[in-house]
This record gives C-alpha cells, sequence and structure tokens, in this order.
C-alpha cells in the first residue's frame, strides 16, 4: 500500500531543493544586513577617521608692532594662505598677554588652513598650484605634518573647519541629558509603580496603558512640536535651551522608561510580595523595601536605553532650536546650545568639504558612546540577571 | 538485556512459553500479526552527557498496537521519538545503535528523516491542530507529498481520513471552521485524521488521550483499536488501563531500559520480572 | 534682591522647616511613646509626615501660585508667592505637630500622599498626549482659518514661499500668492516609505526566520548584537549615509544606465530608511515567530515536511497577525521618520512616481517651516501644524489596528493551550 524508502526519497528531491532556497534566501537577508552594518561602519571610518588628525606647519612668526594690528603681516607671505585664520586672529591677544614677544622672531608649529589639511590627506585639489608647491617644500623640509587633532575635542563650533570641534555639543548633550534624565526617571519609575504595584484594574488604568504605548510610537518630530508650542510658546521656556531640549526629550523616553521599568517589576515573583505582606509590611513597604531593590538592575537597563536613544535623537531638538551655531561651551541651562545629533546636522549641511570629514569624525565619536552606552545596559542584564 | 533478566528470574519462572530471542517478547500473543516492522538492536540515546535510552533490543510488529510504559522519566517517550528520529530536532541528543525498518537503517545517514516520517507519523500528546480550517489540516499533507492531484481526489481522500479518524459526522457541516474550534477530543482525532491522511505505515501516538476527557479517551481507544486493522500503532500511556485495553504488546520502561517486553495478557497478569509486577500493582511509579 | 537669591532664600528656609518638623516631630512621637502610650506608628513615620505636612502645601501653594501667573498673566511679585508659601509651610508644621498622637495612623497618611503621587506622575502620560494633541490641534486650527481645508486635502501644489507676505498684509505683491496643497507631500511619503518598506520587509522578515528557525545558536549570538547596533543608530547618521554615500552612488549606477537622477533622489532616503527599519522588523517578527509554539512546527514536520514547507505552510500563517502588526508599526515609523528624509530627500513638492527625482515629505516640511525666520503667526509656519496634525492621526490609527492584531495574535495561543 504505502511507497518505498527509496520511492519517496526520490519524489522529495524536487521538494528538498525548492525547501533550500527559503533558507539560502533567509541567511542571505541576514549577511545583507550584516554588510549593510559593516558598509556603514567603514564608509563612516573611511570619512571620519581623518578627522582625527589636523596638519599643522612650522612658519616663522615674527611677533611686530605691525603683526599686533593686522595679524596676518606676522607670517611671511608665501606661507599666508597656508595659515589658519583662526590661529592668526589670536596674535594680537597673545602679544598682549606677553609682552615680551614683540620684536622676537620664532620658528613655530601652528594649526595649518583646512585646505592645507586636505591636501596633506591626499585631496591634491584642495590648493593651487603655487600654494601647492610651497606646502611640498614644506613636507619636504619635514616643517608640515598630520598630527592628533585635540582641536576637534576641545573646540565649539566654528565656521572654519580646521578650528570647529564638539565639545560646546558635547557639553550641550549632557545637560540636556540631565534634564531629561530628573523629569523621566522619577515620573517614569513612579508611573511604572503605581501601574504594576498601585493600579486598580479600571478604565483609566487601561486608557492610562493605551495611551503609554501610542505615546511610545508617535513620530519623534511631532514631540518637537509639542516643545514649541507648548514649552516655548506658553510657558515661555528659552528657545534653543538645554531645558526646553531636555523637557521635549523626556516626554519622549518616558514611555521607553516606563515600559521597561514595569517588565522589570513584573519579572519579580509574586511570591516575594506576599512573603513580604505576610510579615505585615504595607504595600508601600514591599515596593520600597523589596520590589524596587531586587528590580533596580532592569530599571537602570532601561534607563540607559531610554538615555541612549534620547541622545541619538535629533528631530525634535531642530524644531525647538537647537541647532543653533554655539561656538563657546555653554554654562547654564537656560543658555543656547546644541547637542551631539544636532552638531552633525548643522556640518552636514555645510558645503565645505573638510566638513564631510567633521561630520563623519563627529559621527564616530557619538556612535562610540551611544555603542558603549548600549553595551553597559547588555552587560548590567547579563550580570544581574536572575532566574526566579 | 533480556537474556540477563532472564538468568536472574530464573529461580522463580514465571510461566515462560519459550526462550524469547534477543528483542521478542517474552511471551507470543497468539492472536497478534507477526510480521516485523521496526527492529531496534543496542539503541543508546544521550542528551548531552545524560544516557537517556540503554541498549533497547526490541521487535515491533506489523498491525499491532504496542504500548510503551513506564514511569516518568524513563525514557518510553524519547524512546517514541527515536523511531521517526523526532528526536533530530534537539541540538543536544546523540544517538547509536540500530533502529530497522523496510530494510533500512532510520539513523544511517543516508536516510531521509523527511522520507522516514512520512512513513512513520505521529500524533502527539496536547492535540496540535495547525492553525487552518478542519479541511485544510487534514489536505495540507497529502497536497504537499503529490497524492492528491485533483480537487475531487483531494475531497475524497479528506473525507475518508475524517471517517476512519470517527470525526466526519461531526464536522462534515463545518470543514472551513478553524480546527482549533473544535473539542479536545475532535482536535485529537482530528491530528489523527492529519496522520492517517498520508496513509503512512506505523503511527507513534505520545499519550494521545493525557490530555483529554474520559469519554475522549475512550473514543480515541476505540479508534486505534480499528486503526491497527491498517497501520501498526506504537503508543506511549501513563495509563496502565488503558495499556491493557488497547494494547497488543506492551514494554515496560525502567530508567532507560526495557525491563520486560511481553504479551500484554500476561505483562498485566503475571509479569515475568519483579521491577515489572510492582509498577503494575503500584508499588511505585 | 535678585530672582535668584529668593529662590536659594525660599528653598533655604523651606529645608530648615522641614527639618525642624522631622526632629520636633520625632521627638515627640520617641516622648510619648517612651511615656508608655501605645502608638499608631513609628517615630520616623510621624517625623516623615511632618516633613510632608510642612513641604507639600506650600510646594503646592507655589505651583499653583506660578502656574496663575502664567495662565491668567496675573503679576503677582515672585517675593510674595514665596513668602505666603514659607508662611505656609509653618502652617503647616505646627499642624503636622499637632498630628503627633497616639491615635492618630501616620503611616497610612504617608501612603495616602505616596500613592497620590504616583498616580499623578501615571497622568502624566495622559497629560503629554493631550499637550501634543492640544498644541497640535489648536495651531492646526489657526492654519485652516487662513487657508481652505479642502485646497489642503486636495490641492497639488505646495508654494508657502509667499505666504509672508499676505501675513504682512501685502497680499498679491508676490507672484501669483502663497498655495497649500498638501497631496504632493503626502505622494513624497508614500513614495520614500514604500521603498523603505519593499527594503525592509522582506529583508527583516527572512533575517528573523533564518534567526529564529534556522541559525546555529553561535549565529543567533552574534547576530541579535548586529541588528541591535543596527537599530541604536541615530537617524541623523542614516541621513548623513544617505546624502553622501548612497546619494552619489545612485546617481552614478542610474547615469551609467542612461538615467537621469537627481542627488536628492527618492530611492536612497527610502533604501536607507529601510536599513534603519530591518532590526526594528526583525527583531519584532522574531518574537512573534517564537511565539509559534513548537509543537505546531513538530505536527508539521511528523507529516513528512520538510523544514522550509513547515516554515511556509504552518509557522508564517500562525503568525502571520504579529508579522503585519510589526509591519504596521513599521509603516508608522517611516511615515514619521524625519532626519533621513530631511537630509536626503529634497525640498521641492513633486508630484511624480519616479523614485530617482526629487521630492519632498511632510516632515521636510514641518522642518523647513518651523526652522526659518518666519513669525510664528504666518501661515507657513502653522501649516506644520497642520501637516503634524495628519501625521498623528495616521500613525496613531496604524498604531491601533497594530496593537489590535498582535493582541488577538496572543490570545490565540494563549487560549489554543488547552
Amino acid at each position: 500500500m504505502s511507497q518505498s524508502f527509496d520511492e519517496i526519497t526520490a519524489q522529495l528531491k524536487r521538494r528538498h531543493r525548492r525547501s533550500a532556497r527559503l533558507k539560502h534566501m533567509s541567511m542571505g537577508a541576514l549577511i545583507l544586513a550584516a554588510a549593510f552594518l559593516f558598509i556603514f561602519i567603514g564608509d563612516m571610518l573611511v570619512k571620519g577617521l581623518p578627522a582625527f588628525q589636523q596638519a599643522q606647519i612650522q612658519v616663522e612668526v615674527s611677533y611686530t608692532e605691525q603683526a599686533s594690528q593686522i595679524p596676518p603681516a606676522a607670517v611671511g607671505e608665501d606661507v599666508r594662505g597656508l595659515v589658519s585664520r583662526g590661529y592668526l586672529r589670536l596674535i594680537p591677544g597673545r602679544m598682549r598677554d606677553n609682552p615680551e614677544l614683540l620684536g622676537t622672531t620664532r620658528m613655530e608649529w601652528v594649526l595649518a588652513d583646512s585646505s592645507v589639511d586636505q591636501y596633506l590627506k591626499g585631496h591634491e585639489d584642495a590648493l593651487r598650484g603655487s600654494e601647492a608647491r610651497v606646502v611640498e617644500r614644506l613636507i619636504e623640509g619635514g616643517r608640515a605634518e598630520l598630527r592628533f587633532n585635540t582641536t576637534f575635542f576641545t573646540n565649539g563650533d566654528s565656521k572654519m573647519p580646521e578650528l570647529a570641534g564638539i565639545a560646546s555639543a558635547a557639553v550641550g548633550t549632557v545637560m540636556t541629558l540631565i534634564v531629561t534624565m530628573l523629569v523621566c526617571f522619577p515620573v517614569g519609575v513612579m508611573t511604572a509603580v503605581y501601574l504594576e504595584e498601585f493600579a486598580p484594574d479600571n478604565r483609566l488604568t487601561q486608557l492610562i496603558e493605551i495611551n503609554i504605548n501610542n505615546l511610545a510610537a508617535v513620530p519623534s518630530i511631532l514631540f518637537g512640536l509639542l516643545g514649541l508650542a507648548i514649552y516655548i510658546n506658553f510657558f515661555g521656556v528659552p528657545r534653543s535651551s538645554p531645558l526646553v531640549g531636555g523637557l521635549t526629550l523626556a516626554l519622549m523616553t518616558l514611555p521607553v522608561i516606563i515600559i521597561t521599568t514595569r517588565s522589570a517589576l513584573r519579572s519579580i515573583p509574586d511570591g516575594i510580595r506576599q512573603a513580604a505582606f505576610g510579615v505585615g509590611c504595607s504595600r508601600w513597604q514591599v515596593v520600597r523595601d523589596h520590589v524596587l531593590p531586587l528590580s533596580l538592575p532592569g530599571i537602570l537597563t532601561g534607563s540607559i536605553i531610554g538615555m541612549a536613544q534620547a541622545m541619538g535623537e535629533t528631530a525634535p531638538l531642530i524644531i525647538v532650536g537647537m541647532v543653533a551655531f554655539i561656538p563657546d561651551v555653554g554654562g547654564s541651562f537656560t543658555d543656547a546650545a546644541t547637542v551631539m545629533p544636532a552638531q552633525i546636522f548643522t556640518w552636514a549641511g555645510e558645503p565645505d568639504r573638510a566638513f564631510v570629514e567633521k561630520t563623519a569624525g563627529g559621527i564616530l565619536v557619538l556612535l562610540a558612546v551611544l555603542i558603549s552606552l548600549n553595551a553597559t545596559a547588555v552587560w548590567l542584564r547579563k550580570k544581574f540577571e536572575r532566574r526566579w | 538485556m533480556l537474556n540477563e533478566q532472564i538468568v536472574e528470574n530464573r529461580e522463580k519462572p514465571r510461566g515462560v512459553q519459550r526462550q524469547p530471542a534477543r528483542g521478542e517478547p517474552v511471551s507470543r500473543n497468539e492472536k497478534a500479526n507477526h510480521e516485523l516492522s521496526i527492529r531496534v538492536r543496542d539503541l543508546n540515546l544521550w542528551y548531552g552527557k545524560n544516557q537517556a535510552l540503554k541498549n533497547i533490543d526490541i521487535d515491533i510488529y506489523q498491525r499491532n498496537v504496542t504500548a510503551l510504559i513506564g514511569p516518568s522519566g524513563c525514557g518510553k517517550s524519547t524512546f517514541l521519538r527515536c523511531l521517526n528520529r523526532m528526536n533530530d530536532l534537539i541540538k543536544s541528543v546523540h544517538v547509536e545503535g540500530l533502529v530497522e525498518m523496510d530494510g533500512h537503517d532510520v539513523n544511517a545517514p543516508r536516510m531521509d528523516e523527511v522520507a522516514l516520517r512520512r512513513r512513520v507519523g505521529m500524533v502527539f500528546q496536547k492535540p496540535n491542530p495547525f492553525p487552518k480550517s478542519i479541511y485544510e489540516n487534514v489536505a495540507y499533507a497529502p497536497r504537499m507529498h503529490d497524492l492528491v492531484s485533483r480537487k475531487a481526489d483531494q475531497d475524497e481522500l479528506v473525507e475518508r481520513a475524517l471517517t476512519d479518524a470517527g470525526l466526519w459526522n461531526e464536522v462534515k457541516d463545518k470543514l472551513q471552521q478553524p480546527g482549533t474550534s473544535l473539542s479536545g477530543g475532535q482536535q485529537q482525532r482530528l491530528c489523527i485524521a492529519r496522520a492517517i491522511a498520508v496513509q503512512p505505515d506505523v503511527i507513534l501516538m505520545d499519550e494521545p488521550t493525557s490530555a483529554l476527557d474520559p469519554i475522549s479517551t475512550a473514543t480515541i481507544e476505540d479508534l486505534m483499536d480499528k486503526l491497527k486493522q491498517q497501520f501498526t500503532i506504537v503508543t506511549v500511556t501513563h495509563n496502565m488501563q488503558q495499556a491493557a485495553r488497547v494494547a497488543d504488546y506492551t514494554a515496560f520502561f525502567h530508567l532507560g531500559e526495557v525491563i520486560e517486553y511481553n504479551d500484554t495478557q500476561m505483562m498485566f497478569s503475571n509479569p515475568y520480572t519483579k521491577k515489572a509486577e510492582d509498577y503494575i500493582t503500584g508499588r511505585y511509579g | 534682591m535678585s530672582t535668584n537669591l529668593i529662590y536659594l532664600l525660599f528653598c533655604g528656609a523651606l529645608l530648615m522647616l522641614g527639618l525642624v518638623a522631622f526632629f520636633l516631630a520625632r521627638g515627640k512621637a520617641t516622648r510619648t511613646r517612651a511615656s508608655g502610650a501605645a502608638m499608631f506608628a513609628q517615630p520616623d513615620q510621624y517625623a516623615w509626615f511632618s516633613v510632608l505636612a510642612t513641604a507639600g502645601p506650600a510646594i503646592l501653594a507655589g505651583a499653583l501660585g506660578a502656574f496663575v501667573m502664567l495662565l491668567l498673566g496675573a503679576e503677582i511679585p515672585v517675593a510674595y508667592l514665596l513668602t505666603a508659601s514659607v508662611v505656609i509651610a509653618a502652617i503647616g508644621l505646627f499642624v503636622g505637630l499637632m498630628q503627633v498622637r497616639p491615635d492618630f495612623h501616620a503611616r497610612q497618611a504617608i501612603e495616602k500622599v505616596i500613592r497620590l503621587a504616583l498616580a499623578t506622575a501615571a497622568l502624566m502620560s495622559i497629560v503629554t498626549t493631550f499637550g501634543i494633541l492640544l498644541s497640535i490641534v489648536s495651531e492646526a486650527i489657526r492654519f485652516f482659518q487662513m487657508q481652505s481645508l479642502w485646497d489642503f486635502i486636495t490641492g497639488t501644489t505646495w508654494s508657502p514661499g509667499d505666504s509672508f507676505l499676505a501675513s504682512a498684509g501685502r497680499a498679491g505683491e508676490g507672484s501669483g500668492g502663497a498655495q497649500f496643497g498638501s497631496v504632493p507631500l503626502f505622494a513624497g511619503t508614500f513614495l520614500i516609505s514604500l521603498i523603505a518598506m519593499l527594503v525592509a520587509i522582506p529583508v527583516g522578515l527572512l533575517a528573523a526566520i533564518y534567526m529564529a528557525e534556522f541559525a546555529p545558536p553561535k549565529v543567533r549570538d552574534l547576530a541579535k548584537p548586529v541588528l541591535e547596533v543596527l537599530a541604536g543608530i541615530p537617524t541623523v547618521v542614516y541621513g548623513f549615509f544617505a546624502a553622501i554615500t548612497i546619494a552619489p552612488i545612485i546617481v552614478d549606477v542610474a547615469g551609467f544606465f542612461g538615467l537621469d537622477a537627481s542627488y536628492n533622489n527618492a530611492l536612497a532616503p527610502g533604501v536607507v530608511m529601510g536599513i534603519m527599519i530591518i532590526p526594528f522588523i526583525s527583531s519584532l517578527s522574531d518574537d512573534v515567530i517564537n511565539a509559534v509554539p513548537d509543537s505546531m512546527r513538530e505536527g508539521s514536520l511528523a507529516l513528512g515536511m520538510t523544514k522550509s514547507e513547515t516554515i511556509r505552510s504552518v509557522v508564517l500563517p500562525a503568525s502571520m497577525p504579529g508579522i503585519i502588526s510589526a509591519s504596521l508599526l513599521a509603516v508608522s515609523r517611516a511615515l514619521g521618520e524625519t532626519m533621513i528624509v530631511v537630509m536626503a530627500a529634497g525640498m521641492r513638492p513633486n508630484l511624480t512616481a519616479n523614485p530617482l527625482e526629487d521630492m519632498t515629505t511632510v516632515t521636510v516640511r514641518i522642518v523647513a517651516a518651523l526652522t526659518g525666520d518666519q513669525e510664528f503667526a504666518s501661515a507657513e509656519t502653522l501649516s506644520a501644524f497642520a501637516l503634524g496634525l495628519v501625521l498623528f492621526v495616521v500613525t496613531l490609527i496604524l498604531n491601533m489596528v497594530s496593537v489590535l492584531m498582535i493582541r488577538r495574535f496572543r490570545d490565540k495561543y494563549r487560549t489554543n493551550t488547552l
């Protein structure tokens, strides 16, 4: 009645071939996704790594009376176009602070103009012929080289690529995130504790839950509209400030923290609560002394992930004006500031090619921070993972 | 294995009709069919480092019901899953030994496990109908196996399988409803219909009634009795009365070994080994 | 006195009063207890109750005053307001201390307050949603008072360029006046989202199938973090990648085939957005595929099906509601995605189906309208809120449908376990 193994196996050949296709296609898809990541990271590394180096040239600087009035006069005419204008602008100030410089002439390593920088990094067309010849001579004489770019980490934004750095954006990011954290950590944890431990199961609670899920999926730019209309126009919070940016991001991060905290609370077995109730603890004492301490690692992990997400967010911050040009590191929560992603956005819009490198450099820094934050979260989760 | 048992127990012979050969039941059931279906020799199985089956020798005969009994964790389900290589799905499992069917070594690299499962079907502990209509649940596999080409053939095959599974009268008016809409017992019969629709030689049943109510259980037991006209049935059961009711032969497993393989009547009236007696009389298990 | 100093003094005073309340109440409670009276609560609980009684009403009063000032525009000098709240604090302190009696349930009172505070925090999410809705709707209404709703929905020309003239009372001086026909914006948004979905759904779903069904555990352990990294990359970075790397490649490739592509073509942001959404789809689909019980797979394999046939005919149909729900969420993300399109798509509203042309999207125009130097009341600025309203409603509907579908999926596998 039934077929023999040989017959069946022969029939199966075609089906196995067809089946293998799905396996190969799905494996291909995963490889493709991984390839995207590697191409992307590779592309950013190629474009961004040069940003961590910067050209310096050794030139003769004469601190003359004339140079204190017209700074470019301090360097020889042949190299005048090669020295960073930002450096030259500082000469009068330095002469004021160090009067003994007047009249001296020294060989100094100075910051080169971004065109020299680009030339040294292999973009031959960055310099005109005559300048290129001068630079070639400097290179031969060992008087032009690429050095580690400290300016990139210590300066704020600048219109001159060789002076542009991420310091003000980094500080702005930290300040904005402090505001975000201060608002959304307590509110988020409290909401989660209420919903998970206290809330009666009624219409209102269900409404809140649906609402939180929806809020998590609202496009981020709409939070920007809220920030603009309510915080800035209604409450008069200063535009572009870390305060308004942080408050906007806080609303966006709130659902993330609530959802992760709730799942952390839910993973605490009911036996612990019942045991605590059994020895006469009140509901709040159970939460404070047992549930919260036990779920703390989970809550922290969720908060770190939420913060990392807020850190990479740009769209709502653009709407509330955090794309301002900020050359100096800000000091107050109400001053105009910018954040890393916004700085990247601003630089990406600059036509100068030297800024492409800065943009990618900024991206590398941002990615490094974000990946280490996420890795910390994963590590925390692994370390404190507990099977009840 | 059994030979050793016999030596051990020689002091108190219990109505042995003859010295059984390796893998044969101790007593013969003269009403049963004795054409060989599956021959198992020296079967060993490990989960990682834990040995779950030890030197199993057993002959399973065609068109019989063979019941596997024993305390939980004794390896009876694991053994059942060796017969259609469902254990392949578990990564840490390692199998040695011979499982022979129709002259082919089931565990040989040349054996296509898909072809094997086509001939050795299985019904599970919990009814697991696919999230499809009742009709599709049955028609799906025969269609994939090219057993039917025309729609009319397919309809006929579905009707026959459902009739054989004793479900046709209950579902013939709602074939397009989802399989999950049936009751537990009906779902299990649907799973049996699904298994017989591909016309296998052997049907493995892994505690098929343990999730069902007594009435559904009785229906399925009757069904097994009917199905053994066409199919070789190997069933695992917790329920010794069930084994006694439906099985021609019964094998008692303990700690990964076959302690006794015997005619069901003999096994329950006059077990050959002490351990089987203890288990059957409820001294442990 | 500068305002900052006043704030500092206020905080200092409040803190002092709080400390005083704590120690006085605890002292009193300890003494009462020492005298042998049986008390309902611990001394510390009385102490905390007094602190709450002192600080709570005072802070509430301060906040209320600030709100009245903001909302009603009433001018209350800050110094008066704060002094008043310090006085309230002092009264609270007195009342709190009076309550240190053996028959007072201090702990229950504290816990009532805590519970109230927690519930208030939980209401924040509702307030946020209403905040978004309110801010968007009210400004959108202002926009529709200036521009006709019908033109907004059906118009095919979006040229807000001259609207500032109209708002300055000089309408008609520009060329033809402003037009706010949103059709090309939505067409652009949908086209780019469609491209993104064409990339993300097949790749994400297949990757999920591989991870859930085929991959050896080692590959799985390796691939999960890779996808998580992909998911954690900020959108501004994807935008840069699309504009600087992908768009030129597309222009070159199109040129090779003799096609003319814009550097702001819709393909680049679409494809990169798709890449961004891959991990989203794959992780959600991975979850739902894993949620399909193994008994389904075993049932099919035991019938002599190959693994792929099992996946195609049993696992995928079973997880389809979950996959559709994930895809809907992904569509909602693509529609609302901003940075990639702002950086890589065009600014020009362009009603075309050719993905090699430049076109703009709803989010691009929202950003453009709000980052210009327009005054807030101009029609162009307000148009951002009208667009935002549509975006909000569309994504909200997508989310709702998606939540309903996933809930049905979950229910199905809960009830079927028998």
